[in-house]
């Protein structure tokens, strides 16, 4: 009888830490649920739950963490990886995981065939990847050409069982995908062979499902958790963060600035459909240098993001500890050093206006996307700003893809405000934007030999610090980058936003990071209501 | 006229009058920003406030009412005057054009116009003023929302035709023309003007919603849409109904002083 009943009450509390559904919303629909196709939000976020990864960047401490491995060693000149695998761990199917599932995964990553996006890190040269194991726990890569970060970015590589029959649905990951109702929902479950072990030896996770409901309208999302049907409400808007703060002032987290960039830039395409003496304009550093003094980004701050944002500085987020050019500060605002400035740059005023040199009279238009209110204001501000320079400057406002297709396909746009997301901390998940030849170096894309001197100077430094493997010289290579992008601006870089979010106080061990998922990131500790400590 | 048109008329000539001369009744700038004085409450200086960025919300109101009072009756009349030739012709010959003209209604009801319009914004030139942006934009309005008036005045004008009096006057050898100017035009007059005022406020809200995908009024010009789409955000409206009241009371009042203007109409015989 006194067995039953302690057998009973062990039961209980079991059940006390570990039962539990934590419920949040996707805006989407994730595009797949094989890790190594993952393009979109939703798709990465099921990727973080359920798949396994060999190494995990620790949201909280911005520092490498092993996890499917327990050491590993770059060689070669960043070309070669080594790892020496965790043993006795299972897929969720109980599959065995060996080296073997590491080095077929590899060679998917790496096949052409499969279009992987996650594999576009690692392709730094032409030629194949060779995969293979070199013991019974170990395993090593060897890529074409060298690739920076090479450990960082297995982060984003799910391992995929090389011999399960249920291939993308046998992950190693605290969960793994239970229901799916397109369009509806879909239950993540309890992975029951995850590896991990709390420090008492309770196997981890604790909650037993997370249910990610598919809600595109924000506000549906905030009566939901305002109802207590939600738990977590990701990526809040500073006007919804302060209206839930009103009513519900422990819910809310500010978890600081975010690695997301608000910024400006300048058409500076040759052949862009624009009069010769606008992209003058434009293609003048001290031009831009000006703009970029004479809008208050304080003041969007306070305004736009009512104090949930910081002034942003330059390509690496005030949040980036280890990239971020210390020496920098963002742009000071001064309308007279502004205007000072565009006088030695030809510019003259006469009465209420701003001439140029030909006394064409500085007017030009910012594109934004529609339904933004936050881009909206800032519009507002900065136009306010401007015309104490004499600059008129048009606001219009475009449905999304009009926007894209003038500033990727048409080029026939003047200036732009936009969001830039960025998940990544090292400089490396910038190369598509600051190299002259790349798509994405907005202001001037796809440059066949770099346009001007300090662009070339730029695409030096970048590829410099690719090829470095030395850590403290490739930060030296970014910090000058970083100098070269403050004293140019390319972009003007206006405010990286916080990352707000909302967690229900049912809700146990959060600890908000700011880098993506701010607050799921530690998810196979989070638990719903049990007794467990809280970190909060 | 009646009394209570000559009230609606001179009521809304006060509020055309305030409109025009906002420069005077306002203290600010429509688009001047006072960015210490977000939100705030009213007061002498600002005597409904400031919105988000500090603007004073009854500059605001005024400038707004100019281009939502002046344009939207625009669009109204437009689309009214498509929708009579169209919907009134088409009742009035009957048989094949009738028919060709409903389905053609139908089509163009079931059209997505809303693409129209996006397209339309995206080919604008970038350096457009915002009074010719949202001239624009009502103008495509007008000669986007003529198929719903015109459904209904194709009825009114088919009852009319088949009415005693008109088959009479048919009868008698009256002309075409003097049929259609002394007969139906007339008796046609109310349905007219009901979907004329009609048109007004549903202008009014369409340019707001356009305003969420970019073709609305563009900064820092006001216009009553875009100071309703306030409305998004109740719960600071319920705490401080000066953000939405003086504006959502301004918007109900002019329209039904023009459904008054409208709706008193006698039919003559």
């Amino acid at each position: 009888m006194l067995r039953l009943v302690a057998a009973l009450l062990f039961t209980l509390t079991l059940a006390a830490q570990s039962a539990g559904e934590l419920r949040f919303c996707l805006r989407t629909e994730p595009k797949t649920f094989n890790p190594l196709l993952v393009e979109d939000e939703s798709s990465e976020t099921i990727r973080y739950l359920t798949a396994g990864v060999l190494v995990r960047l620790n949201r909280y401490t911005q520092e490498l963490e092993g996890e499917l491995t327990s050491k590993w060693k770059v060689t070669e000149n960043g070309r070669r990886i080594d790892f020496d695998l965790r043993q006795n761990v299972s897929f969720s199917d109980g599959t065995p995981f060996t080296c073997e599932d590491v080095a077929y995964t590899i060679r998917q990553l790496m096949d052409p065939a499969l279009h992987s996006p996650t594999g576009d890190a690692f392709r730094s040269a032409p030629g194949a990847v060779e995969s293979k194991c070199t013991g019974a726990a170990s395993v090593m890569a060897r890529f074409p050409g060298p690739v920076a970060a090479l450990a960082a970015q297995f982060d984003q590589v799910g391992i995929l069982s090389a011999r399960s029959a249920h291939k993308e649905s046998a992950v190693l990951g605290p969960f793994m995908v239970g229901e799916y109702k397109a369009g509806s929902y879909i239950l993540l479950r309890r992975n029951p062979n995850y590896w991990k072990h709390d420090a008492n030896g309770k196997k981890l996770p604790y909650l037993d499902a997370i249910r990610l409901e598919i809600q595109q309208n924000r506000e549906l999302e905030l009566l939901r958790f305002r109802r207590n049907q939600l738990d977590i409400v990701n990526k809040l808007d500073p006007e919804m963060y302060d209206r839930l703060s009103a009513e519900m002032p422990k819910s809310v987290i500010d978890a600081g600035p975010s690695l997301d960039w608000e910024v400006v830039f300048f058409n500076q395409v040759a052949s862009a459909p624009l009069p010769d003496y606008k992209r003058r304009w434009f293609q003048s550093d001290e031009f831009r240098r000006a703009i970029s003094e004479a809008i208050n980004r304080d003041d969007i701050c306070r305004v736009v993001y009512r104090g949930h944002a910081r002034p942003a500085v330059g390509p690496a987020s005030v949040s980036n500890r280890f990239w971020l050019n210390a020496s920098l500060k963002p742009a000071p605002y001064s309308a007279s050093a502004a205007l000072a400035r565009l006088e030695r740059d030809g510019f003259h005023r006469s009465g209420n206006a701003l001439l140029d040199r030909d006394r064409h009279k500085v007017e030009f238009s910012m594109i934004t996307n529609a339904g933004n209110k936050l881009h909206e204001r800032t519009l507002a501000l900065i136009q306010q700003d401007l015309a104490k320079l004499g600059i008129q400057l048009n606001v219009v406002v475009l449905d999304f893809p009009s926007l894209i297709e003038r500033i990727s396909r048409s080029f026939n746009y003047e200036s732009v405000l936009m969001a830039i997301t960025n998940v990544d901390l090292d400089p490396n998940g910038q190369m598509n934007i600051w190299l002259s030849s790349a798509d994405n170096h907005q202001w001037n894309p796809a440059q066949k030999t770099p346009a001007t001197p300090w662009e070339a100077e730029i695409d030096k430094l970048m590829q410099a610090q690719n090829a470095a493997q030395d850590l403290n010289k490739r930060k030296a290579y970014f910090d000058k980058v970083q100098q070269i992008v403050w004293e140019r601006a390319p972009i003007l870089f206006l405010v990286n936003p916080n990352a707000l979010s909302a967690v229900s106080s049912n809700v146990k061990n959060v600890t908000p990071a700011t880098l993506r998922p701010q607050i799921y990131w530690n998810a196979e500790r989070l638990t719903i209501g049990g007794t467990l400590v809280s970190q909060r | 006229m009646n009394r209570a048109q000559k009230v609606a008329l001179i009521l809304l000539g006060l509020v055309a009058l305030a409109s025009l001369f906002a420069g005077v009744l306002a203290s600010s700038s429509y688009s001047q920003q006072f960015r210490d004085s977000l939100n705030a409450s009213p007061s002498a200086r600002f005597p409904l406030g400031t919105d988000e960025l500090g603007r004073d919300r009854f500059a605001r109101l005024l400038y707004g009412t100019r281009v939502s009072l002046i344009l939207a009756p625009a669009a109204a009349f437009l689309s009214t005057l498509i929708a009579a030739l169209i919907g009134g012709t088409a009742g009035y010959l009957g048989g094949k054009w009738e028919r060709a003209v409903t389905a053609g209604i139908d089509l163009f009801l079931s059209l997505p116009w809303l693409f129209l319009l996006l397209t339309v914004r995206a080919l604008l030139p970038l350096n457009t003023s915002p009074i010719t942006s949202v001239i624009i934009t009502f103008l495509l309005l007008g000669c986007l929302g003529w198929a719903t008036p015109a459904r209904i005045i194709r009825a009114g004008t088919r009852t009319l035709v088949h009415s005693d009096y008109l088959v009479q006057a048919r009868a008698n050898g009256i002309s075409r023309i003097r049929l259609f100017w002394r007969h139906l035009l007339p008796n046609l007059r109310p349905i007219l003007l009901a979907q004329f005022w009609i048109s007004v406020p549903v202008f009014i809200l369409s340019e707001a919603n356009l305003g969420l995908l970019g073709l609305g009024v563009s900064e820092p010009l006001p216009s009553w849409g875009a100071m309703l789409r306030e409305l998004e955000n109740y719960t600071a409206i319920l705490h401080n109904p000066w953000m939405l009241v003086p504006a959502a009371l301004l918007v109900v009042v002019v329209c039904c002083l023009q459904l008054v203007l409208g709706t008193e109409e006698r039919i003559p015989c």
